[in-house]
């Protein structure tokens, strides 16, 4: 839709055009998110498309995902054949969106990490593997966070006026590795209402609780079977689950509980 | 380049050709913050349509550089540059196959979704006919289901035309069809008018205020506002926002802008502008005082005389309502025979409370509107309407105006399902035309659609019901609660309708009807597809599906046992004689073939696992073909000297397939082929009148009235001594000839009981339609309302919060049926020729609905053993409800 108080776009072409936030400011890339909500504080768009990031840079410390990549170009990424299980995680993560192919060849995985909602499935894909984001301060300084101390809430994160995620980069070690991932919405490609996901980790499995959450979690569970593994995942969420139009809270927690159980059985 | 959109160590590059649209290169500057779509469309381009304008329905999906994109979502700055293809591009050098496979299959009904899914199936590879549920859950239809848009991006072959043979009972296309895939069909906003003026309605925070002070000084000063049209332009006029033909059936309780407000998003002002930015800057910049007030949000509470009241300002008497300081808006007590006397023969009684949400309709057209003064001293208003007529009449009871000065148009209306026998639009922007002497539009936002548009009623059913344990009806009494908001729109004619044909359906001595239309400070309810009977048959059918599951007795045969047949009395709230006849009766063969397709089975299996539970489920519903208390519509056909014929209707065509029929119906009559028929639809200045595009009356009304002026004009041929350019024939009919038809839903399905999740395996609709005109086209309306009803039971949930706001005010928190969500329907005629209907053909657009919330719920109470009153009956709640019963 058209955002009617913006007066003014400024595409920016380095950093230095990211030193001077004011309030009414909003970054920019695809657009899907800005330009699918009213927000009449909106005074001035900072375009960051035009900074030319690499979407998608292999390292020997992991993947390193620009912001402004698109769901699409990580869809379509191939990666190396040490991350044999990655594509797959990465499928089944874009097919956790409510959103069509059409919004992926716009929508970034930044956008995804900054609009912060609950069912923001680039926030599961990088809490599964252990993903770590890097934030731009306006004064050149910078810094780094794991994703689950990044979003803190629905559609609540940590990032200050002016601040700018810069990448996400997903360590080598967890981008080996296989995952499990189940996905259940309240129709059959309906915004997510739980995303779960398990991976190894050493003699047990990183569990990753989030959509059915106001935040992502994650948790160390044995593998096999857990007995007691809803108290488990009750002790780690500790309440916060959502309870809106895409999930009653007590139905969330219900299938988080059967979810993460076949996740688990998955990796046994 | 804007010289705000800046590019830092780059000049600012001058105005000139910068975005490539469909060949043609836009020379205009994007706005900042401007979208793609609005520019697209500001460059004369109208093939993207607004369904949502936030990325959720796909209608504004255009090619950038050959890459599939939501237009609505798409910055337009960063389209610089680039190459966009429309619908209307894909097809530049002739119809693109995808294109064409749309108007081969029949793959759209009202055609408002169709550019936009032509241009994303444009980019499908072999591979995506694998995973269609996929590639197109970006494409929201709210018409098909989405069986026929499958077909057509498969290259299935719906449509037939033999010339040879009549054009009736043919699967002719729709005339409209390759504009509607072209993007090239003109809808009601599709136009560029110089010197337009926008509105903007600013709308209220309350639930119930009182505006002390409406200042619009700063408004004013907005750069691009031209005024501000407040309560003090309003005349001092009562109407209803519904539309009938007889206006006396509606309440006087509404104006075009009031100093009270009754419910959140009421209008309150409209700014007019030279663009939509400034009028929503001036509706930023009024400043009001609002006195608030106490509110009453549930029904239940609303007759309680401690209660806020909502209407207690107006005359009972001359609003015509029962009691406004009770909160009555509508009533109704009668019992038939005693039903007393039929309970206590019962075998067994079922009594149970069931309860129905507000549900939108969800056209992906939005209701718009533009009024402009034309050079003869009239005012022409162009509206998304299903009744021209009928708006045209009470904007002149309103504003008092002649007749004669005023005129209606209707384009192709991009959806109603009932939400446009509303006049919501038209009487701000004919008061802005008025005021300012140019054209204005207005366009409501989707959002818009849901806080200040009218859904269904919510209704509360308490149904008791015996029956002996033959299956006989003994007794049955119904207690409904109907909600009508903040204003009587719909609500007496919803209120009778809703317990009528329900009822009326089954032979039995003791009926006993207690029904009530309460206002509350809610948004206000109004016509729905079904008109009540939605709500009403739910509960009907399930307590009747009740009692066959206590008596052990198969459903189809108590229906049949008690079902109305030609000599009984349909019978409801009144034992007065009516104008319903048995025109035909086609009750057994659809419960026959109903049956016979579901132990047939489809091979379809459950998901694997002992949680996956299956069941089977039917309901049954009735229909009177022509709504009550007058229903007219004016036809002509004229013969020209070109040799073509041209036939003039006042019906609209939203999807409902009427422009098609009466094109078929005037062939057959003059017996030449279909493309010698002009038609010029819904237009108050083409013919005499027309009551409108409700109560499934396309065909049977207005069909028959160019029945009629077909055969007067081939009369007149016939006689002619001469040439015959010039003949006219006309034809009038006056919605008497009321027959029945029916309708039977079954289903299959699979619930999972861990989860509530549930798989519909097997849809079977058998529909009573009389003579089927076009069977592409009816086949298409039931499998629509089949699949706007799925969505009304499993997952479209419209809530409100604790202050009476809507919550959910967007597609994206409102999930109408994807394409995945919906089963193929199998879709079955009763071999019924009706003695009334033109050619034998009934009534078949919102019957289809009817049964099918009913089947489904008791589909999955015989797959689980819980019996669910409640909807919607989203997963959550259903594995809330199997949990709460102990079932896992």
């Amino acid at each position: 839709m058209d955002l009617t108080t913006v007066t003014e776009v400024l595409v920016a072409r380095g950093r230095a055009d990211l030193a001077d936030p004011r309030p009414g400011d909003a970054y920019l890339a695809g657009g899907t998110a800005l330009y699918g909500d009213t927000d009449d504080s909106l005074r001035r768009l900072i375009d960051l498309t035009e900074l030319d990031w690499t979407p998608l840079v292999v390292r020997s410390d992991g993947l390193h995902i620009a912001a402004t990549c698109t769901v699409a170009e990580l869809r379509a990424f191939q990666p190396p054949t040490e991350w044999p299980h990655l594509a797959d995680l990465v499928a089944a993560c874009c097919d956790a969106f409510l959103a069509s192919f059409k919004i992926w060849n716009r929508s970034t995985v930044g956008g995804n990490l900054c609009v912060s909602y609950p069912a923001g499935s680039m926030i599961s894909l990088a809490a599964a593997a252990d993903g770590r984001v890097l934030v731009w301060r306006p004064d050149g300084s910078e810094y780094w966070l794991p994703v689950t101390d990044f979003v803190i809430g629905d559609t609540v994160n940590v990032l200050q006026p002016g601040e700018v995620l810069r990448e996400i980069l997903l360590p080598d070690a967890a981008v080996r590795e296989r995952y499990a991932v189940r996905t259940l919405a309240l129709a059959p490609l309906g915004r997510s209402s739980a995303v779960i996901i398990a991976r190894p980790r050493g003699h047990s499995l990183a569990l990753t609780i989030s959509a059915s959450t106001q935040r992502p979690y994650t948790m160390r569970v044995p593998r096999g079977r857990v007995a007691d593994l809803i108290e488990r995942i009750d002790a780690v969420v500790r309440g916060n689950w959502v309870d809106d139009v895409y999930g009653a809270a007590a139905w969330r927690r219900h299938i988080t509980g059967v979810l993460a159980a076949e996740v688990i059985a998955e990796l046994a | 380049m804007s010289t705000d959109v800046h590019r830092p160590g780059t000049e600012p590059a001058v105005a000139g050709p910068v975005v490539e649209i469909d060949g043609r290169l836009a020379t205009v500057a994007p706005r900042p913050g401007q979208c793609l779509r609005t520019y697209i469309r500001e460059q004369g381009h109208f093939g993207v349509k607004k369904g949502c304008d936030a990325g959720d329905c796909g209608a504004c999906s255009v090619l950038v550089d050959g890459v599939p994109v939501h237009s609505c979502v798409f910055p337009a700055h960063q389209a610089v540059g680039h190459a966009i293809t429309t619908a209307t591009g894909l097809s530049a050098d002739g119809l693109h196959p995808v294109a064409a496979g749309f108007v081969a299959a029949q793959g759209f009904q009202c055609g408002f979704c169709t550019a936009g899914m032509v241009v994303t199936a444009s980019t499908f590879t072999a591979a995506d006919f694998d995973d269609l549920p996929r590639k197109l859950k970006g494409n929201l239809c709210r018409c098909t289901g989405y069986r026929a848009i499958e077909d057509a991006v498969r290259g299935v072959v719906n449509v037939q035309s033999d010339a040879a043979a009549p054009a009736v009972g043919q699967s002719v296309a729709a005339p409209a069809g390759i504009r509607v895939v072209t993007g090239t069909e003109p809808f009601t906003l599709d136009l560029a008018l110089p010197g337009l003026l926008h509105a903007k309605l600013l709308r209220s925070p309350h639930a119930h205020a009182r505006i002390r002070s409406l200042d619009v000084t700063a408004a004013l000063q907005v750069p691009g506002v031209v005024t501000v049209l407040t309560a003090e332009d309003s005349p001092d006029v009562l109407f209803s926002t519904g539309r009938h033909e007889n206006r006396l059936d509606d309440i006087d309780d509404h104006r075009v802008l009031d100093t009270v407000v009754r419910f959140v998003g009421q209008r309150v002002a409209a700014v007019i502008a030279e663009s939509v930015a400034a009028a929503e800057e001036g509706c930023r910049r009024i400043v009001l005082d609002y006195e608030v007030l106490s509110a009453v949000f549930d029904p239940e509470l609303a007759r309680d005389p401690a209660a806020p009241k909502v209407h207690a300002d107006k005359d009972p008497a001359a609003s015509r309502m029962i009691d406004g300081t009770r909160n009555i808006a509508a009533e109704v007590h009668s019992e038939i025979g005693s039903v007393a006397a039929g309970f206590a023969d019962a075998a067994v009684i079922v009594d149970q409370v069931y309860a129905t949400p507000r549900v939108q309709h969800a056209h992906l057209e939005t209701h718009g509107a533009i009024a402009w003064p034309t050079p003869d001293g009239r005012l022409t208003v162009r509206t998304s309407s299903q009744v021209p007529f009928l708006v045209r009449d009470e904007l002149c009871h309103i504003f008092g105006l002649d007749r004669r000065r005023l005129r209606v148009i209707t384009a192709r209306v991009g959806g109603g399902f009932g939400a446009k026998q509303e006049l919501l639009t038209e009487d701000i922007v004919l008061l802005g035309a008025m005021k300012t002497g140019r054209p204005v539009q207005l366009e409501f936002t989707r959002t818009e659609q849901f806080t200040g548009s009218p859904s269904r009623h919510p209704m509360r059913i308490a149904v008791k019901m015996g029956a002996t344990a033959d299956g006989d009806l003994t007794a049955i009494a119904v207690d409904v609660l109907t909600n009508t908001g903040a204003y009587g729109n719909h609500a007496i004619g919803v209120m009778f309708h809703g317990c009528n044909e329900s009822l009326t359906v089954y032979t039995c001595a003791n009926k006993k009807v207690d029904a009530a239309a309460v206002y509350t400070h809610t948004p206000p309810s109004g016509a729905f597809r079904g008109y009540g009977l939605g709500q009403i048959v739910f509960a009907v059918e399930g307590a009747l599906d009740e009692i066959c599951r206590r008596l052990g007795l198969d459903p189809y045969e108590v229906r049949r046992r008690n079902v109305v047949r030609p000599g009984d009395p349909m019978l409801s709230t009144t034992p007065e004689p009516h104008d319903v006849r048995y025109g035909s009766h086609g009750a057994d063969e659809c419960l026959d073939l109903a049956r016979a397709a579901l132990d047939r089975g489809n091979g379809v299996r459950p998901p694997a696992g002992p949680q996956w539970r299956v069941g089977t489920g039917m309901a049954f519903a009735m229909i009177d073909t022509i709504p009550p208390r007058g229903h007219f519509a004016d036809a002509s056909v004229t013969a020209e000297a070109d040799g073509l014929f041209t036939v003039r209707v006042g019906t609209a065509e939203f999807g409902n397939g009427t422009a098609t029929v009466h094109t078929q119906i005037a062939a057959s009559v003059l017996g030449v082929p279909i493309d010698r028929i002009r038609l010029i639809p819904s237009d108050t200045d083409a013919v005499e009148h027309d009551t409108g595009a409700y109560g499934s009356t396309g065909v049977s009304v207005a069909g028959h009235a160019v029945l009629r002026a077909a055969e007067d004009l081939r009369t007149r041929i016939m006689v002619a001594p001469g040439a015959v350019a010039g003949l006219i024939g006309r034809g009038r009919d006056d919605g008497s000839g009321r027959s029945i038809a029916f309708n039977v839903q079954a289903f299959r399905v699979a619930v999972n009981v861990q989860t509530g999740e549930v798989r519909i395996l097997q849809s079977v609709q058998t529909a009573d339609a009389g003579f089927v005109m076009n069977p592409a086209q009816c086949r298409g309306q039931i499998e629509g309302g089949v699949a706007q009803a799925i969505g009304t039971v499993l997952y479209e949930d419209m809530r409100l919060d604790a202050t009476g706001r809507v919550v959910t005010d967007t597609l994206r928190k409102y999930h109408i049926p994807q394409f995945v969500d919906l089963p193929h329907t199998e879709v079955y005629f009763a071999s019924t020729s009706d003695a009334l209907g033109p050619f034998g053909a009934k009534s078949m657009s919102e019957s289809p609905y009817n049964p099918v919330a009913p089947a489904l719920v008791n589909a999955i109470t015989d797959a689980t053993g819980v019996r669910f009153t409640s909807l919607p009956l989203t997963w959550d709640r259903i594995w809330a409800g199997l949990a709460a019963a102990g079932v896992t």
